[in-house]
């Protein structure tokens, strides 16, 4: 039997004016296991909490019920008045009579009533409240970030330097993600390897840092504080503790008419690479499918030039478990494929290219050299036609391409055409463009100097159609400001193609029970105040994964992520939410019900030994809910058809205890 | 003054998250709606059992109404998909039981949208008014 004290608020005149206080307390007086009831001025005040706190200890109360504002505004108030008054917090209460009695309603004849129904439905849960105390669970102090270009790069560094242990994981063989395939970068334009590289070589000197290359994330189990992770380190049949980096066997291997990813395919590499130079771990990988002495036996060049011994074809893929207290999500972005974008002949003319690939081209360590050649003829091109929003800013119905801005495009398509005009003064250049958006620090500047200083021609309006002809490319275009048809015989049309998360985070998401958006960007807990944390606690936010952003954008998030995780390694223990799901294993047949709807993979099985009353014994498989997993979101409880699922501070009878208490 | 004018009791179960804290908004703004609407607190709109609805009308009320995040904004992420399939089921049983449809509803209130809480409540309640008292589901013995 409960003892409970009702606490009835007037604040100020907020909700005396509209509900009549003193007959509220009055008419809560007689209610089931009310001993005490009263009214005053401010609850929320030091004098309210301190009239709540002797109540407590001169009636003895064990539990509290406070007539006042919405539980979103004082309930952790009173919860904490509790608990120095010696009474569970979770005994405490709150009948909203401000935002939703006295406020919304005029007279005060229904506010005081509706008041007084408000009260009854506290006091009839209040009744069947019970203590609760939330979990702890302990804390791996190592965080895991999956990606490794400039976002996880920046993230594990200011991780390691708070002093915790970081891995990366890295499905390439080199980590430094797009970053390193850049040129120059915008808005300063300098070069992206001199600003990049140095960080790469930090973390391959870090010795809080390790590196997994060439590794993928293959399951994920746990929660927050207690990740247990698997990483399946894929063969790359070299050694790479031995291997040098020395590059003799990429030198000598025979098999050299693979494209290079690296180039995005517009040169060769040979079947045992080296991603770039400064790659980080520089070690060699053979690309089992190119190979001659992994898929028939013959050659074995690379071992018999190999002076470290690295070489090693009877490597397997390895799988190495690890337990994580925080897991970063860094798997960045790709170009949209070309293929739906025929009207600009992507796949007809080798002079058709995107950005990035232009971005390989204008790189002094790309293909050319850093030259500026057509990559059908290797000519110096004269005219160069840029074309925006490649599958960008498409309306909804379009199959084609995202709906939303790629947000890079504007500023990088100012950069190459700035790059252009000022090593090759003879060419000329034309940007098609929807709108220029150039939001950001010293952004439009830098495309007005791209505009008036080097002579750029900017035109409004879309490219339709792009057709090889000869050496050129006739490009039909319409200029919106004039309105007028514009014919443009060009040397190299450039696109700027939409970004997309990288493909293999959607499989990641399901792994993390991370959410995401409908265009496959991971969603945030909250857009605007919780933007580097994903819903599911202990799983972090990094860079383009979570929508498109430029290097600054990415670099100032991955700082934030990295407080997020330092903040939550800092801790050695873990407070729960007590209000989880609990099942009655006495009633609980095992039917899975529950764990199928359950969003965080909080439930799991068991099989039981019970006592029957013939004393035999019997096994019996039963639901278990990992407290510190559960976020209390009740869908298991409806689903359970035997009725042995509820929730902590939510209880079936709680809510049905409240109904009557309405409808009574 | 009329006498006898029928005030309806309604249920509103509303979601922590998005729709309570609509709710309250309504209250910041001032946006007035009858007090016949009780609000019951709930993690998430997929805490409500299908049995508290069968309950509120067993025990009297005249209309009960769900609120929740709007699709694909659930804090739980997929809590408030679960309630519409559920209580889909549920309300066409309940008018094949003779609770008429207009008796039930589920409604995605955000919590920016204090105005659409009040606009709902009002709208609710004026069908509920003019349906009048539910009769055929109300167990007289749980009445006092």
């Amino acid at each position: 039997m409960q003892r409970i004290g009702v606490f009835v608020c007037w604040c100020g005149s907020n909700i005396a004016s509209t509900v009549d206080v003193e007959r509220v307390s009055e008419a809560l007086k007689n209610e089931q296991g009310v001993v005490f009831s009263t009214n005053y001025q401010y609850m929320c005040s030091q004098a309210g909490q301190d009239l709540i706190k002797s109540a407590v200890k001169e009636h003895r109360l064990t539990g509290i019920v406070v007539c006042s504002c919405s539980p979103r505004m004082h309930e952790a108030t009173f919860r904490k008045a509790a608990r120095s008054a010696g009474i569970n917090p979770y005994m405490v209460e709150i009948a909203n009579i401000r935002e939703q009695c006295s406020w919304v309603h005029k007279d005060i004849i229904t506010g005081t009533e509706k008041a007084i129904i408000l009260g009854k439905a506290a006091i009839a849960k209040v009744n069947l409240n019970a203590p609760l105390i939330p979990g702890e669970s302990p804390v791996t102090k190592r965080a895991l970030v999956i990606g490794g270009g400039i976002a996880g790069i920046q993230t594990a560094l200011d991780i390691a330097e708070a002093g915790f242990l970081v891995d990366i994981v890295e499905k390439k063989p080199t980590i430094g993600g797009k970053m390193a395939q850049l040129d120059k970068t915008f808005p300063t334009l300098d070069c992206s390897a001199c600003i990049l590289t140095p960080k790469m070589v930090d973390v391959a000197q870090h010795e809080k840092i390790r590196i997994f290359s060439y590794s993928e994330v293959s399951s994920v189990k746990g929660f927050v504080g207690n990740f247990d992770v698997t990483i399946k380190k894929k063969a790359r049949f070299v050694n790479e503790n031995i291997c040098t980096g020395c590059g003799a066997c990429v030198e000598k291997c025979p098999q050299k008419k693979i494209p290079n990813e690296f180039n995005l395919g517009m040169d060769n590499r040979s079947a045992i690479y080296i991603p770039f130079a400064q790659a980080v771990p520089k070690v060699a990988t053979i690309d089992p499918n190119a190979c001659n002495m992994l898929k028939n036996g013959k050659c074995g060049l690379c071992a018999r030039v190999c002076t470290a011994g690295a070489i090693d074809y009877t490597q397997k893929d390895e799988y190495i478990e690890e337990k994580y207290g925080a897991i970063v999500v860094a798997t960045g972005f790709n170009p949209i494929s070309m293929e739906k974008f025929d009207e600009y002949a992507y796949s007809q003319s080798r002079d058709v290219i995107t950005s990035l690939e232009f971005e390989r081209l204008t790189n002094a360590a790309g293909p050319t050299g850093g030259k500026l050649l057509r990559p059908s003829d290797n000519k110096h091109p004269h005219t160069i036609v840029f074309v925006q929003c490649v599958g960008s800013r498409c309306s909804v119905d379009s199959e084609k391409g995202k709906e939303y801005c790629s947000k890079i495009c504007c500023m990088y398509t100012a950069k190459h055409a700035m790059l252009v005009r000022d090593k090759y003064p003879d060419t000329e250049v034309y940007v098609f463009y929807i709108d220029v958006r150039t939001p950001g620090k010293a952004f439009d500047e830098f495309y007005r100097r791209a505009v008036e200083e080097y002579g750029v021609h900017y035109i409004k309006g879309m490219v339709g159609k792009v057709v090889p002809e000869g050496e050129k490319l006739k490009v039909q275009a319409s200029d919106l400001i004039e309105n007028k048809q514009l014919h443009i015989d060009a040397d190299l049309v450039v696109l700027a193609a939409a970004i997309e998360p990288d493909k293999s985070a959607r499989g990641l998401a399901t792994m993390l029970t991370a959410s995401m958006d409908t265009n496959d960007f991971f969603t945030e807990a909250h857009p605007k105040l919780r933007p580097v944390e994903s819903p599911t606690a202990g799983v972090f936010l990094s860079g383009t994964c979570q929508g498109p952003k430029d290097i600054p954008e990415t670099v100032s998030q991955a700082g934030a992520a990295a407080s997020k995780v330092i903040a939550l390694l800092n801790k050695d223990k873990l407070l729960g939410n007590p209000c989880v799901a609990h099942s009655n294993e006495e009633i609980c047949n095992g039917c899975s019900q529950c764990e199928r709807v359950c969003p965080y993979g909080a439930i799991s099985y068991i099989n039981k030994e019970f006592k029957m009353p013939d004393r035999s014994i019997k096994t019996r498989r039963i639901a278990v809910v990992n407290p510190a997993i559960c976020q209390g979101c009740g869908a298991c409880t409806v689903t359970c058809p035997s009725g042995a699922m509820d929730l902590k501070g939510f209880t079936s009878k709680q809510i049905m205890a409240e109904v009557d208490a309405i409808c009574r | 003054m009329q006498v006898n004018e029928f005030k309806p009791l309604i249920v509103a179960f509303c979601c922590n998250w998005c729709s309570y804290a609509g709710a309250d908004l309504a209250g910041n703004n001032r946006l007035s709606y009858p007090a016949d609407v009780k609000i019951i607190r709930v993690p998430c709109s997929c805490r409500v059992n299908p049995m508290f609805v069968l309950r509120a009308f067993q025990r009297g009320a005249d209309g009960v109404i769900i609120c929740g995040c709007h699709p694909g904004d659930c804090h739980y992420t997929s809590g408030n998909y679960y309630t519409r399939r559920r209580m889909t089921l549920l309300f066409s049983m309940l008018d094949y039981l003779g609770i008429e449809k207009e008796r039930t509803r589920v409604e995605w209130v955000s919590a920016a949208e204090g105005a659409k809480f009040a606009s709902t409540m009002n709208d609710f309640v004026s069908k509920i008014t003019q349906l009048g008292k539910n009769k055929r589901l109300e167990d007289l013995r749980c009445k006092k």
